[in-house]
């Protein structure tokens, strides 16, 4: 919404300038979006006036005049054809950016004779967008005034209307606000009705559900044309265009009163009644209407169409935009004026099917006051028999107009309650009245215009904006009992941990978006219907992902495109298995896109056994049951490398994490170069630790005992697992083994075809006594026994 | 006994002039070995008469003490020799990198909200969760959206397709539908754990989370992070509220020097409402806080509507409190100086590295929080 000072006068006495209205506007909620002012951009333009023009002497239209300016007189080479001696005009100096043209002056000749300045038109300074000749402004306009003054533009202040206050999108109701807060007082411009001079000829239909309530009047003998330059000017100052007398005033009132009207050529009208109804079906299709806009629209049945011809022909979209076929001209004598009241929620609709987003349809969207249905068809009539002449019939009224909003009980203490601020009584009762509220008694009624007030925590509001938020305490919080052991819950925590742990190896932590494309979702096992947003911002963003990998996966792509290969992040966010709450998991997820600098010492390490060994590190620092996890290799989900992934679970149904190298073919439909490894933890699924209810821990106990340690040669069938071995030796004696660790993997010569040899060093903690060789000789029997059994493997002869 | 001394002479010269472990080593075996020179003397003494050996004995056993003390000594020396030599080969090139090691870092948007999680816990809050596919029940309707109502338009929603049973699920615009599942008490428990449960008041909560508006330039993506507020008991009020934030607002910001205002808003879920600027420079490149005297935007906050306590079965006539909802990314950017918000969410490594936080990095009362 827009407006000048000026404008803002008519409705408020107040001395405030410009900033002093913005301030208090923005205190009172009106939240000012900027200040544009003209002045700025034409302070070096100034009042000048022409002493003598002379014919140029190289060039039939140009003229060197003698110019008074600031800078004294000047001699001005000038091509305009209205430049003449005595004209009062606009100058600027040698050195000025001029906006309409783009250029900064420079003393040069023009054809032989040095300009010094230039005297500017009205497109020059993009106060219009054609002119013919240069300015001309009043002779009283002393030299060296400025443009800005000269021209009458002052600075627009433009805000932001917030959705419940429709009745701030006209200046007078941001006046009211203003009075309030003391800034003025407001002049009376209420609104007498103009007595009718003879029976309106046109009746008035409406059903109650497309336009609840509808006003009009004919008017006869009316003389359009250009409206006066009072009014043009005011439109032109917030960027409307003049279009003529009777456009001009319906748009004066709709910024002046937020009351749209209409105006209607009574000529061009088929019948004598006009009726409001919802738009009509038929086997043909919608009908349709061009619009003032010059396009079609189809008229559904869920919009307010205005038509006339006995409700046959649609003549306007009611309080969106009038049809083309009864639009006023210049050449308009006799109109018939509407002033209806449109439902909100209907409006908003038609705006939104038709794209059409009128002054009119964005008002009667927001709630235009019902009470000031009527009196804005006095007050444009008033104005269209002082621009235009003519001669009103009676008004007529058809529907029910809306009730105005209900009275409530309101206690001004609740004032102190809710919003903490001491306001005497009386204060609070004054601001209500200065905004329009009723009081009486204990009982408080809003205005018709101010249907978002519905309690009394409304009015709290009002009082505490009106009288200002500065106003309000600072009230420390009530001590509160705090949780004993921190806030924050075991998933919270260990998504925490999960950062900071994965930080502290190497990984770097990254954000990508909860959405990706389908066939990416697709690829990763999700692309489900009901995961595909129906309004994506865009094509590749039109699913919600089912995995954080892609989107790693990607970001490591982009890198390796911006020449930036070697990639470790993670990410700690939401996967989405399906639409409702419980589908969503939090993943703890992390890929390695290995291309670390080649090392001097010639060693590099086992990029699948680190990722291996943060994941294990990092579930171990998450509280997972690490002991206890099955590594189950070949049941990873499609998107990993069938022999390099495996799951991590508790069981087939309680999968903790996968881990692997990523399948080389998703990564080429990803477009991005391998290998690439990764894992994924799905947090849910990690166990909640056992809560204990002292935090000591079990006594240690050390051994005093030296640990001894023996090598054993296995050799089994290579599609056996290793893991499963050394679970199988540990197995073996729980009390005297205490650790068992692949050292060696061979296969080749010396080992049978089909088989491998693992090598596996068991550590032997004795417990009370050393152990004889003996029972060293027993145990060592047991170990073999054990892996025999378990995964078939013999010791290497 | 001039022999001894010129046995002992010559022995000295040679033990000095040895260079090697194995050249002394033969010269002991020469001088003290079995028949060895001063072995061979040593011997001599049983063949001696007492007087003889009284006065030969202590200057023989003297000598091949004295020997053998420059033999101990000599190897010492030649050890010592050889170590300084082999120490001296082993020399490396110190200069020469290290095995690179990966740099890890935490995302500035998360060390952002650890922060105000930090800030908050301090205070009393309690951290509640909730799913980022929301309702429309949740996200608009208890939050006294009314249908269809204009508000609802600015949120640009995104929407997922009809489900069965005809209604359309959405991407949570904001982070309060949280307020209503910890509000509204219901017989059923939440549809997974980690979801915030309905509970009575006193309710002090803030509420951390990923949320999505159609909207993309350089100040909005069209997912952001937002931590909102919730404080439900009886006699809160706007005091408290304004309390509460700028306390928040100048330990989050790490400066007593930060100046804030209040303005009236309109959100439909609060009433009265609220937006907090923070003074700040906006003239250069970037906005600098605790200067200048331009206002900048920082978030929403009011009294929770009385339509929404009643939505979620409290009764507005006896509780009554406060919510507020920040967007971390943005308060993040503001804090660290990130210029564009889209970066955030690209993952470019250089990026990462530059405006990331070390693990170490947790904020921490302690410590203070960066």
């Amino acid at each position: 919404m827009k407006f000048t000072l000026s404008w803002l006068k008519d409705h408020l006495k107040t001395e405030a300038d410009a900033a002093q209205v913005v301030a208090a506007m923005t205190m009172a909620g009106l939240e000012v979006e900027h200040v544009e002012d003209p002045g700025t951009k034409l302070a070096a333009f100034t009042v000048a006036k022409i002493v003598e023009a002379v014919q140029h002497p190289n060039a039939d239209r140009l003229r060197v005049c003698q110019v008074d300016t600031k800078d004294g007189r000047l001699e001005i080479v000038c091509g305009a054809p209205n430049a003449r001696a005595g004209l009062t005009t606009i100058f600027a100096p040698i050195g000025t950016y001029i906006p309409g043209s783009g250029i900064t002056l420079e003393a040069k000749p023009v054809r032989g004779v040095v300009s010094n300045g230039m005297l500017c038109s009205a497109a020059e300074l993009e106060t219009a967008e054609e002119s013919d000749g240069i300015v001309e402004i009043a002779d009283s306009f002393p030299v060296g005034a400025s443009a800005a003054q000269a021209l009458g533009l002052e600075a627009v202040i433009d805000f932001e209307v917030t959705p419940n206050r429709p009745d701030w999108l006209g200046v007078s109701g941001i006046a009211r606000d203003l009075a309030a807060a003391r800034v003025g007082t407001l002049n009376d411009l209420s609104v007498t009705p103009v007595p009718g001079k003879f029976a309106c000829p046109i009746d008035i239909k409406v059903d109650g559900i497309a336009c609840p309530a509808f006003s009009g009047r004919v008017i006869r003998g009316v003389k359009n044309g250009p409206s006066p330059a009072w009014l043009q000017a005011r439109l032109k100052a917030i960027g409307l265009r003049p279009i003529n007398t009777l456009v001009d005033i319906t748009n004066l009132i709709t910024y002046d009163r937020a009351r749209p009207l209409h105006v209607y050529d009574l000529a061009k009208l088929v019948g004598t009644t006009i009726e409001a109804r919802l738009g009509q079906h038929s086997e043909h299709g919608d009908e349709h209407l061009i619009a003032l806009d010059g396009k079609t629209y189809d008229l559904t049945a869920e919009m307010s169409v205005i038509a006339d011809a006995g409700g046959e022909r649609p003549i306007g979209i009611g309080g969106v935009m009038g049809g083309e076929s009864t639009g006023c001209s210049d050449e308009t004598t006799d109109v018939f004026l509407e002033s209806a009241w449109f439902d909100p929620i209907r409006t908003a609709q038609t705006g939104r099917v038709t794209g059409i987003n009128s002054d009119a349809q964005y008002r009667f969207a927001r709630g235009v006051d019902p009470g000031f249905m009527v009196p804005g068809l006095e007050l444009a009539t008033k104005l269209i028999l002082e621009l235009c002449g003519g001669e009103p019939s009676d008004a007529v009224v058809a529907g029910d107009i809306p009730a105005p909003p209900k009275g409530f009980d309101f206690d001004p203490a609740y004032v102190k309650a809710l919003a903490g601020l001491d306001v005497p009584a009386t204060r609070t009762v004054e601001i209500l009245e200065a905004l329009g509220f009723t009081v009486e008694g204990s009982k408080v009624t809003p205005p018709s215009w101010r249907r978002d007030v519905e309690g009394k925590a409304d009015l709290v509001e009002e009082v505490a904006r009106i009288e200002g938020y500065d106003a309000l305490p600072s009230t420390p919080l009530p001590a509160t009992a705090r949780a004993i052991g921190g806030v924050l819950t075991t998933r919270q925590s260990r998504a925490r941990t999960a950062r900071r742990a994965l930080a502290a190896i190497g990984y770097q932590e990254a954000i990508t978006w909860s959405f990706t494309a389908r066939k990416t979702a697709e690829l990763f096992g999700g692309g489900g219907d009901a995961l595909i947003v129906a309004n994506p911002i865009a094509a590749e963003l039109d699913c919600m992902r089912p995995s954080v990998l892609p989107g790693l996966i990607e970001a490591a792509g982009r890198n390796a495109r911006k020449g930036f290969p070697d990639v470790a992040i993670f990410e700690v966010g939401p996967i989405f298995g399906g639409d409702q709450p419980a589908d969503q998991r939090l993943a703890v997820s992390a890929i390695l896109a290995p291309h670390a600098p080649r090392s001097w010492t010639g060693k590099s390490g086992d990029d699948l056994f680190q990722v291996k060994a943060d994941l294990l590190n990092l579930l171990e620092e998450l509280g997972a049951p690490v002991g206890s996890l099955q590594t189950a290799q070949g049941s990873a989900n499609s998107w990993w490398h069938p022999g390099r992934s495996a799951r991590l679970q508790l069981g087939p149904k309680a999968v903790v994490a996968e881990f692997g190298q990523l399948h080389p073919a998703v990564l080429k439909a990803l477009d991005v170069d391998g290998p690439i490894y990764g894992f994924e933890i799905f947090v849910e699924a990690i166990p909640e630790p056992k809560k204990k209810a002292v935090k000591t821990r079990p006594a240690l106990e050390l051994s005093a005992l030296m640990p001894l340690s023996r090598d054993f040669a296995f050799v089994m069938e290579k599609a056996r697992a290793a893991g499963d071995l050394v679970k199988a030796v540990v197995g073996a004696d729980k009390a005297l083994i205490s650790g068992a660790r692949v050292f060696d993997v061979y296969e080749g010569p010396g080992v049978p075809e089909g088989a491998k040899s693992v090598a596996v060093e068991v550590t032997v903690q004795p417990r009370d006594k050393t152990l004889t060789d003996a029972e060293i000789e027993a145990l060592s029997g047991r170990i073999v026994a054990a892996a025999e059994k378990a995964v078939g493997a013999k010791l290497r002869a | 006994m001039t022999d001894l001394l010129a046995l002992e002479t010559d022995l000295g010269a040679q033990i000095a002039a040895a260079s090697d472990a194995n050249g002394l080593e033969a010269l002991r075996v020469a001088a003290l070995g079995k028949s060895g020179s001063i072995s061979g003397l040593l011997k001599s003494l049983g063949s001696m008469s007492p007087d003889e050996r009284r006065e030969a004995g202590p200057a023989i056993n003297g000598l091949r003490d004295r020997v053998a003390a420059q033999l101990a000594a000599r190897k010492a020396a030649l050890d010592a020799a050889e170590l300084d030599l082999r120490l001296a080969a082993e020399r490396v090139d110190l200069s020469l990198p290290a095995p690179p090691r990966r740099k890890g870092s935490v995302h500035p948007t998360m060390q952002t909200m650890d922060e105000m999680v930090a800030i908050f816990a301090e205070m009393g809050f309690d951290v509640a969760e909730g799913p980022d596919i929301e309702d429309d029940f949740h996200n608009f309707t208890a939050l006294n959206f009314p249908p269809k109502h204009p508000a609802r338009e600015m949120h640009d929603t995104f929407f997922f397709n009809p489900g069965p049973d005809g209604e359309r699920r959405l991407l949570r615009t904001h982070t309060s539908p949280v307020q209503v599942r910890a509000m509204q008490k219901t017989n059923t428990p939440p549809a997974a754990p980690w979801i915030a449960q309905g509970r009575e008041p006193p309710i002090r909560i803030i509420v951390p989370g990923r949320t999505y508006r159609k909207d993309s330039d350089q100040t909005h993506t069209p997912m952001f992070h937002q931590v909102e507020g919730l404080v439900i008991d009886k006699g809160i009020h706007m005091g408290h509220l304004k309390w509460t934030l700028e306390t928040f607002i100048s330990r989050f910001f790490e400066t007593g020097a930060v100046t804030t205002r209040f303005r009236p808003h309109h959100f439909p879920f609060t009433e009265p409402s609220a937006e907090m600027d923070v003074q700040c420079d906006r003239s250069g490149a970037e906005v600098k806080i605790g200067e200048g005297s331009d206002w900048l935007e920082i978030l929403g906050c009011g009294m929770v509507h009385p339509n929404v306590l009643r939505s979620c079965g409290i009764d507005p006539d006896i509780y009554q409190g406060f919510a507020f909802g920040m967007g971390v990314d943005r308060l993040g950017t503001l804090k660290y100086g990130m210029p564009d918000l889209r970066d955030m969410f690209a993952g470019d490594t250089r990026w990462l590295a530059h405006y990331g936080f070390s693990a170490f990095a947790a904020p921490n009362p302690a410590s203070g929080l960066s």
